[in-house]
């Protein structure tokens, strides 16, 4: 899946009912992932994705950045689905505090042995793997998880995510850094497994 | 996730180095991790940065399985939402995404 589509034929800039048919089903799946992924919630992000399709109809057929559609479409996926997430109120969340890094009175790393690390038998597909990190995203507290979520998984810059969520940048690294810090305990066994 | 953890022994000769000129703490290599991934660090910052994870091994692991996690979590990106246990798109959105297109009511 890449961002940007330059293959996509010109013809669409008039599209029949056939391809709008075909261009919705090419395009929803990756679109209805990108509203779940920041609302948590399937109704929630079916209602993002339609009203979203509906901004992308109304300027489809005079969008000219044919290279650029799917950034575009992207956007306004992810807009939709922000727009949606201020209506919700928060959940219950569990704090973060016991899963970032520790430091001792001389500011030295306290690292932490895991006595219990995953055997090859434990070791589970790719399927199951990329399951078990989103569950361990979706269970961040929403502050953390939908910074981690724009800059990590949508790609959008620092500057971007803190313009989207009306955030400063610095905000926007700090809560960046305990959610990738945090994730990073809840996956250790994955992460010890893929370390770079 | 549950795992039985046991508090590793101080470290006090790394205390002492990063006590030293152009070294830094360990508490202090993490505040700079975020600018380190953006390229925003100042060059002075990076060399500090680098040296640190030179002589840190705690750190060098650290920043390893912090570089994982963003990669795992990059990858998410890949995945429609068909492949994220919950069935495919249903097919009443898709219809009525079409149906908006074509200038009818969806309902």
């Amino acid at each position: 899946m890449t961002k940007d589509d330059a293959s996509r034929p010109s013809t669409e800039l008039r599209m029949t009912e056939e391809e709008s048919a075909q261009f919705v089903r090419e395009h929803s799946d990756w679109m209805l992932a990108v509203a779940f992924r920041i609302l948590r919630d399937q109704a929630l992000a079916e209602d993002a994705v339609q009203i979203a399709f509906t901004k992308i109809w109304a300027k489809l057929d005079s969008f000219e950045g044919r290279s650029a559609m799917r950034t575009w479409m992207h956007r306004i996926a992810t807009n939709e689905a922000l727009m949606a997430l201020r209506k919700i109120k928060r959940q219950n969340e569990h704090p973060i505090d016991e899963l970032l890094p520790v430091f001792d009175g001389s500011g030295c790393r306290v690292e932490f042995d895991a006595t219990e690390v995953a055997t090859p038998e434990a070791l589970l597909s790719r399927r199951e793997t990329n399951d078990q990190i989103r569950r361990a995203i979706m269970s961040l507290p929403e502050k953390y998880r939908i910074v981690l979520c724009l800059r990590d998984i949508e790609g959008l810059s620092t500057s971007e995510t803190s313009t989207a969520l009306d955030l400063s940048e610095a905000n926007v690294k700090v809560r960046l850094h305990r959610a990738r810090a945090a994730l990073k305990k809840l996956l250790e066994p994955h992460v010890k497994e893929h370390k770079l | 996730m549950s795992q039985t953890q046991s508090r590793k022994t101080a470290r006090p000769l790394a205390a002492i180095m990063f006590r030293l000129p152009l070294m830094i703490d360990c508490a202090t290599f993490e505040t700079f991790i975020v600018d380190y991934f953006e390229g925003t660090l100042t060059k002075r910052q990076r060399f500090v940065f680098e040296l640190h994870l030179r002589v840190c091994r705690e750190c060098r692991e650290y920043l390893s399985e912090y570089k994982a996690t963003m990669a795992l979590t990059k990858d998410q990106f890949e995945i429609p939402f068909s492949q994220m246990g919950m069935g495919d798109v249903p097919e009443d959105l898709i219809k009525a995404v079409i149906a908006a297109r074509s200038g009818k009511h969806s309902g």
